[in-house]
């Protein structure tokens, strides 16, 4: 009785200096967050300046006078462009949807093998995934290029190259090494074959890193924009369309931030929601196993 | 003999064939689109390809080139190796130490300051930071500088080779807290909180106990894939110093090599000599991850 007061005691001392501490941790995250972030807010206040208030002095670190001038005027370019406007955006959204899904279902299959099946060549496959994410050269590109021969300009060309992401399956194999084989080899015993396993226990435990590499694969595929594999302008993806509504010297800074800030808002928004998931996980993860 | 153990080898691909059968769909692209094109660019470092013409064998003498002729290519790699130092630890250990610290903060508080840290990864916002370093009187810092009386005439932070290097520097730390750090955020995200209530009751009194003997050994994947991520990204970077000081920089002085091989392979089109260059940092970024999993390796056991 005594000893269980005595611990209630000592965990309230102990709460009240976590408390304090967190209290630090917000304060000192605040002020390093507010560096990280002056650079995007001045490229989103930039977006909303009025071409005159671009080059006042000294600059300001707000917009006196805010206005959607710098939108129209990137629309208005947009529209204009060899091809209609919605044929990028149609563009861009069927290669991240295809990239995205296929990227993760595949990726988090061969993780999930190269981090618990003991097979021959497994070793090698692992070896080879981290040597690949560290051969960086622009020599590469012409190689896919001949590789690429049938495909050149088609919707292929911007998928298939991205789909199999060395990082997406390096980031899913070193989380699913945390899970216990001993819960593995206990649906073995079961009958389970290795696809259920994977499916019922492996994937519904892994919801942070499934989410994390949504992102990743979320934001590459968004950002795909074929380089010299596709020239047809009707194959052309947003960033494309985005670039040449940007790209007219500095005068043009402000539209060049408005495509930027419009760019940025599917990105940031799946990882509002990804993140959401990720966070929620620790809420139930206390039943593991 | 010989023969038993490939019967037993095959014997055994047999018994995994639905392991074989999950691997593939991501195994093959993977081969295609990226193992094959690398393993065709791993001999053109040994000849001289000018991409019209077919590649002519010319042995080392890329190589040979590089370390003894090629003054530029030696200040490349001080320039590398440099910026890689500075970069490369101070970013890794801010990426563990922002996930750790967030991780300990309200969940309402945990997206939006993770969203803070990661969206400079997000968002291609050069052209700010070329306003924020204009070597006129209209730059933000200088601005700034000038008002607090700091400086009397405006520094040229992009062209003057005593400063371009540093500016560099402070864009790539601020876009370097990337894919490493959100991994990290959703590793320490997926610890199991029993591993927290049993070192409390085996006496672990506070945060610094729970991170050096709970939450760091259960990391210890996550850390890995952050320091391969954070090497590719410090030894491989050039982009940030190429829209940011322009193309050559002053003096070659935010020249990596990253650069140099892009001035060989798009601009002047010498694709093996390119090609080499790559090369020569790849086996650097090799070494250095062997040399980090090693560390982090033996620190796990």
């Amino acid at each position: 009785m005594t000893k269980s007061i005595a611990s209630v005691k000592g965990s309230s001392r102990m709460v009240g200096s976590r408390l304090a501490g967190t209290i630090m941790i917000f304060l000192f995250l605040t002020i390093l967050g507010i560096f990280m972030a002056l650079p995007i807010y001045l490229a989103v206040i930039m977006a909303f300046k009025p071409v005159q208030e671009l080059f006042v002095f000294p600059p300001k670190l707000y917009v006196l006078d805010p206005t959607l001038d710098n939108f129209r005027d990137m629309f208005r370019t947009l529209s204009n462009l060899w091809v209609p406007f919605e044929r990028y955006v149609f563009n861009s959204v069927l290669v991240t949807v295809c990239v995205t899904l296929a990227q993760c279902v595949f990726a988090s299959m061969a993780a999930f093998v190269l981090a618990k099946c003991r097979i021959p060549g497994g070793t090698f496959l692992n070896k080879l995934i981290v040597v690949s994410l560290l051969y960086q050269s622009n020599v590469i590109y012409i190689m896919q290029y001949l590789i690429m021969a049938r495909l050149r300009d088609t919707y292929w060309a911007l998928i298939l190259p991205a789909v199999a992401s060395p990082m997406c399956l390096f980031l899913m194999r070193q989380s699913m090494a945390s899970v216990p084989d001993a819960m593995i080899e206990a649906a073995k015993v079961d009958g389970a074959n290795l696809f259920t396993i994977f499916w019922k226990i492996v994937i519904p435990n892994q919801k942070p890193a499934l989410m994390t590499m949504m992102i990743f694969a979320f934001q590459a595929a968004w950002n795909i924009q074929g380089g010299s594999l596709v020239s047809r302008e009707s194959l052309k993806t947003l960033p494309t369309a985005a670039a040449q509504a940007a790209s007219a010297g500095l005068a043009r800074a402000g539209v060049a931030m408005a495509a930027a800030v419009v760019m940025l808002v599917p990105p940031v928004v799946v990882f509002m929601l990804a993140q959401r998931q990720v966070i929620e996980t620790m809420a139930h993860s206390g039943i593991k196993e | 003999m010989g023969g038993s153990r490939l019967q037993q080898t095959i014997r055994q691909i047999w018994q995994n064939r639905e392991a074989y059968l999950m691997l593939a769909p991501f195994m093959l692209i993977f081969l295609i689109f990226t193992v094959v094109p690398v393993v065709m660019s791993l001999p053109i470092g040994f000849t001289d390809f000018n991409m019209v013409q077919l590649p002519k064998f010319v042995g080392l003498s890329n190589y040979s080139t590089l370390f003894l002729n090629d003054t530029i290519f030696i200040q490349s790699i001080r320039v590398t190796l440099i910026f890689a130092l500075l970069t490369g630890p101070v970013s890794y250990v801010l990426c563990f130490l922002l996930a750790w610290l967030i991780n300990e903060l309200p969940q309402k508080l945990k997206t939006l300051f993770t969203l803070i840290f990661y969206a400079p990864s997000m968002a291609n916002v050069y052209t700010v930071w070329q306003l924020i370093f204009s070597g006129d009187t209209y730059g933000y810092l200088n601005s700034l500088l000038l008002k607090l009386r700091i400086i009397t005439a405006p520094v040229q932070w992009l062209t003057d080779g005593r400063f371009v290097l540093g500016t560099v520097i402070v864009v790539q730390l601020w876009v370097s807290l990337g894919a490493g750090f959100l991994a990290l955020r959703a590793g320490f995200q997926n610890i199991d909180r029993t591993l927290y209530e049993a070192g409390a009751i085996e006496g672990i009194r506070n945060r610094f106990q729970e991170l050096i003997y709970i939450t760091i050994p259960a990391m210890a994947p996550q850390m890995m894939f952050a320091a391969v991520m954070q090497i590719v990204g410090s030894f491989t970077a050039g982009t940030v110093a190429q829209s940011l000081v322009g193309f050559p920089s002053t003096d070659y002085k935010a020249h990596t090599i990253m650069t140099h091989a892009y001035d060989y392979g798009w601009v002047r089109f010498e694709m093996g000599y390119a090609s080499a260059i790559c090369m020569i940092l790849f086996v650097v970024m090799l070494l250095c991850n062997k040399a980090i999993s090693r560390i982090l390796g033996k620190y796990m056991e």
